[in-house]
């Protein structure tokens, strides 16, 4: 179906399935539960699922593919974030228009970027791109401040002109009249479900994207991508320029990052230059190696977990440690709670932080990896994996390109 | 291994199932039962308390949070009531509101606007609380109040002194207790002109958003007004942390007096670097270099010490005021955390029982009569004297304080002294005044 084979048919519903299903699969635990705390249903992390999960994957047809390892891929993201806010001041709330031209204002930025910082591949590469992404964010945090406001962040007004919309038409981003922000509740058994538009726009917007990055994947562009990553050497021997290849994969991700940004603008309307730093440039690396570099899956693992981690353990804060480790003795308790603290509310970075080494150290391969060798303890056949796995991609060759 | 099946039976099965998907959401909007968002249901009730607890604002952020827990513990019956004693309006009663516990959820703005956004939305929407309080920028402020508007929550600003929060960007679910640039203004200016004179040449450095802007805007007019000349105005990023290159130029620009629109972290670093470099001892145009930091908090003056020696500065609040309000809240504020309150703790606790207690009048949490019931509202005994939330813009006004860094100070907490209290109708403005105008407050947001 779709151009796919059998196997990559059932592993795109599976996906679909996963992400139609995320309000329940994300929203476990009972309301009244002490688990309740680790609930992550709700609308605004799904939708950083997703949106972040775009934004990784397209990162991952870069770095996964042709080991070019880009330290600027948050720059993208801004200027999808900063193109779409404008369209919602001065078009329209409705998300159509403010999405096309984040995605097109990317693709002309990326081209520019990628065109000057391909010229050198490895780590040069990796600081061109982190050099222009900086240049970037301090353009967007002062020079530019007129068209960004700055460190305030550029904000839909009420007096904008907006002039393709009526007076009666919806004050918040929306979807032909239907705003992103409704949602359904769902009370059942205990447990909250929450349906939310702009999540599920979010969603069908990620299987699109997944679709797309699954044919890359598999397309002659895709082994041309492989062959870059394996031996460049060897492909310029042969005849073959590599350049526009490379070309065209930074291109093609630096539009799912201004993707992934205007959709976080839909979601809410606030551009801030802070989305531009290097910070949230690194964040994607990480998330794209947590789930697992070159896997069609990894890089959404990836961008869920860190989420998940940054919203839900960021919440852990001392009074809470308190509450569960009450049965222990003071003493005892003080000293356990101060231990945790560390690694949950604002220390939570800490406990990334141990995940990532832990991650790397012992599973090379990342998330997908950890899963896959979880499959292959459970099934014990004796039989090696390989030739026919849909996840199959070269031998690992070094992360940066030489 | 491609095969494609486009005939005329799978395109009308596809069209049909796509146009089902695009219905189904439609029935989703109509199904919400409760009145307004997060309408509390069980025997309690939460609220969000939003502050920086890193970024170049952390302190300030902490200094909150501590006051926010003592008023929910004060709201609650706990404690020993610190400021529900002496004010005015008597409907609280220590029995939560609305008879309803207060629990609260925490989270950190980082002092950036995205970043705050998302802790905030995560408040609302996963944690279900009905008010958010907090933060200490004014980037952030406006942020989060236009979130609030949109998701139909009360927003009780916390440390915000841009005229743009109640200004250019005032909203109708957003209320803002403390003062703002145009009063520090207002206030500082006289006593300046009275210190320093009035034939000073004038140069800021500002911290580069909105607060700054503002606040450069307001003191340049304000002291130009009384006869200052303003040299040049420099902005500068937040959170820079090395300020010498933008110290050495005020030294050759002919400038005798520096401003500092610089706020926490930043202004202790600026002022720190600026006494190092030997600004306070040169004498310019014949007369001696002056500082000045529009606008002070007792944390930023801990944390620059010596280098604040008898530099001016406002005050939304100080610990030393004489009145009964101010003596109860910092009693039970000190005999909890052993230390004096600062400005901006002060504003997070009145805002949060200022909430509760138009929860209280109103008999409902939904914002709407929430808002009603603080609009115009006059109030004392809430260490401010008389104030009163004004309907059109949603500002406090009450009386300014004009500080000075103390040249003898006798123990770490007493560093500051107050110099004037600016009366409040000297620091009062119309609502439609050119550094205000342009906003529009809206309609009240009950969300759902």
């Amino acid at each position: 179906m779709l151009g796919l084979n059998k196997r990559d048919t059932k592993f795109l519903i599976i996906v679909i399935l996963l992400t139609l299903f995320t309000p329940f699969l994300m929203q476990p635990f009972s309301e009244n539960s002490a688990l309740a705390q680790f609930n992550g249903g709700y609308p605004d992390l799904m939708a950083k699922v997703a949106i972040f999960g775009i934004f990784a994957m397209g990162f991952n047809i870069l770095f996964g593919l042709t080991g070019y390892l880009s330290f600027g891929h948050a720059a993208f993201l801004g200027v999808g974030s900063y193109a779409a806010v404008w369209m919602f001041k001065l078009l329209t709330l409705n998300v159509f228009p403010a999405i096309i031209l984040a995605v097109i204002l990317s693709a002309v930025f990326s081209l520019l970027i990628g065109y000057i910082s391909l010229r050198r591949s490895g780590i040069y590469f990796s600081i061109l791109t982190l050099a222009m992404a900086e240049m970037s964010y301090r353009l967007a945090y002062s020079v530019l401040t007129p068209l960004t406001n700055g460190e305030t962040g550029l904000q839909v007004r009420p007096n904008d002109p907006r002039i393709l919309d009526s007076a009666t038409s919806a004050n918040y981003p929306n979807l032909f009249g239907l705003e992103l922000s409704s949602s359904y509740k769902w009370d059942v058994l205990n447990h909250v479900f929450t349906f939310n538009v702009g999540y599920y726009f979010c969603a069908v917007i990620a299987i699109i994207a997944f679709y797309i990055s699954m044919r890359i994947f598999r397309s002659p562009f895709g082994l041309m991508l492989r062959a870059v990553k394996t031996n460049q050497q060897r492909m310029n021997y042969t005849g073959l320029n590599p350049r526009p290849y490379t070309l065209a994969a930074f291109v093609i991700s630096g539009m799912y990052a201004g993707l992934a940004g205007g959709l976080l603008a839909a979601m809410d309307p606030l551009a801030g230059a802070e989305r531009m730093q290097w910070t949230a440039s690194g964040e994607v690396v990480i998330m794209t190696i947590l789930g697992g570099a070159g896997t069609l899956l990894g890089p959404v693992l990836g961008a869920g977990s860190i989420k998940y981690l940054e919203n839900i353990f960021s919440k852990i804060n001392e009074n809470v440690l308190h509450d569960w480790f009450s049965f222990l003795p003071t003493g005892l308790q003080d000293a356990v709670v101060w231990v945790l603290s560390r690694f949950t509310g604002e220390g939570w970075a800490l406990t990334l932080g141990l995940l990532f080494m832990l991650v790397v150290t012992f599973l090379p391969g990342g998330l997908v990896e950890g899963g896959q060798r979880l499959v292959r303890l459970f099934r014990r056949r004796g039989k090696p994996d390989g030739g026919d796995d849909p996840q199959h991609h070269p031998d690992p060759a070094p992360h940066v390109a030489e | 291994m491609s095969t494609s099946n486009f005939t005329r039976r799978g395109v009308l099965k596809t069209g049909a199932i796509a146009g089902a998907g695009v219905a189904l959401p439609t029935i989703f909007t109509a199904g919400s039962a409760s009145a307004f968002t997060n309408e509390p249901t069980g025997s309690t009730v939460k609220l969000g308390f939003n502050v920086p607890q890193s970024g170049p604002y952390a302190d300030e952020g902490l200094d909150e949070l501590r006051a926010q827990k003592l008023a929910v513990e004060h709201l609650n019956g706990g404690g020993d009531g610190g400021m529900l004693s002496t004010f005015n309006s008597k409907v609280l009663d220590g029995t939560g509101i609305l008879g309803k516990k207060v629990e609260f959820v925490t989270g950190d703005t980082q002092t950036k606007s995205d970043a705050a956004r998302a802790s905030a939305k995560s408040m609302i929407e996963k944690d279900g609380v009905v008010m958010i309080n907090g933060g200490s920028s004014s980037g952030v402020a406006i942020a989060v109040q236009g979130l609030c508007q949109e998701a139909g929550v009360i927003f009780m600003a916390g440390l915000t002194h841009s005229n743009d929060t109640t200004g250019k960007d005032k909203k109708a679910n957003g209320f803002r207790h403390f003062f703002n640039a145009y009063m520090s203004g207002a206030a500082l200016a006289p006593v300046l002109a009275k210190a320093y004179g009035t034939d000073r040449k004038a140069y800021h450095l500002t911290a580069d958003y909105t607060w700054g802007w503002t606040q450069e805007e307001s003191i340049a007019s304000a002291t130009e007004a009384v006869g200052w000349q303003t040299v040049k105005k420099v902005r500068t990023p937040v959170g820079a942390g090395d300020f010498s290159s933008y110290i050495t130029p005020v030294l050759n620009s002919g400038a005798d007096v520096l401003i500092l629109n610089h706020y926490g972290r930043d202004m202790i670093n600026s002022i720190t670097q600026a006494v190092q470099f030997g600004l306070r001892d040169k004498m310019v145009n014949g007369k001696q270099f002056e500082i000045v930091v529009p606008l002070y908090s007792e944390l930023m003056a801990e944390g620059a010490g010596e280098a604040i020696k008898g530099v001016y500065g406002s005050m939304n609040w100080n610990w030393q005021l004489d009145n009964p309000g101010t003596k109860a809240f910092v009693k039970s504020f000190g005999e909890k955390y052993g230390r004096p309150p600062s400005n901006s703790a002060q504003t997070c606790y009145v805002q949060t029982l200022l909430y509760a207690d138009a929860v209280q009048r109103a008999g409902s949490f939904n914002p709407c009569a929430v808002v009603e019931a603080l609009e115009g509202f006059e109030f004392d005994g809430m260490g401010n004297g008389p104030t009163l939330y004004r309907a059109a813009d949603h500002q406090c006004f009450k009386d300014v304080l004009v500080m000075k860094g103390k040249e003898n100070p006798t123990n770490q907490f007493d560093i500051l002294e107050i110099v004037e209290l600016t009366p409040r109708a000297q620091v009062e403005y119309a609502p439609d005044h050119p550094m205000f105008a342009g906003g529009n407050l809206g309609k009240c947001n009950p969300g759902a």
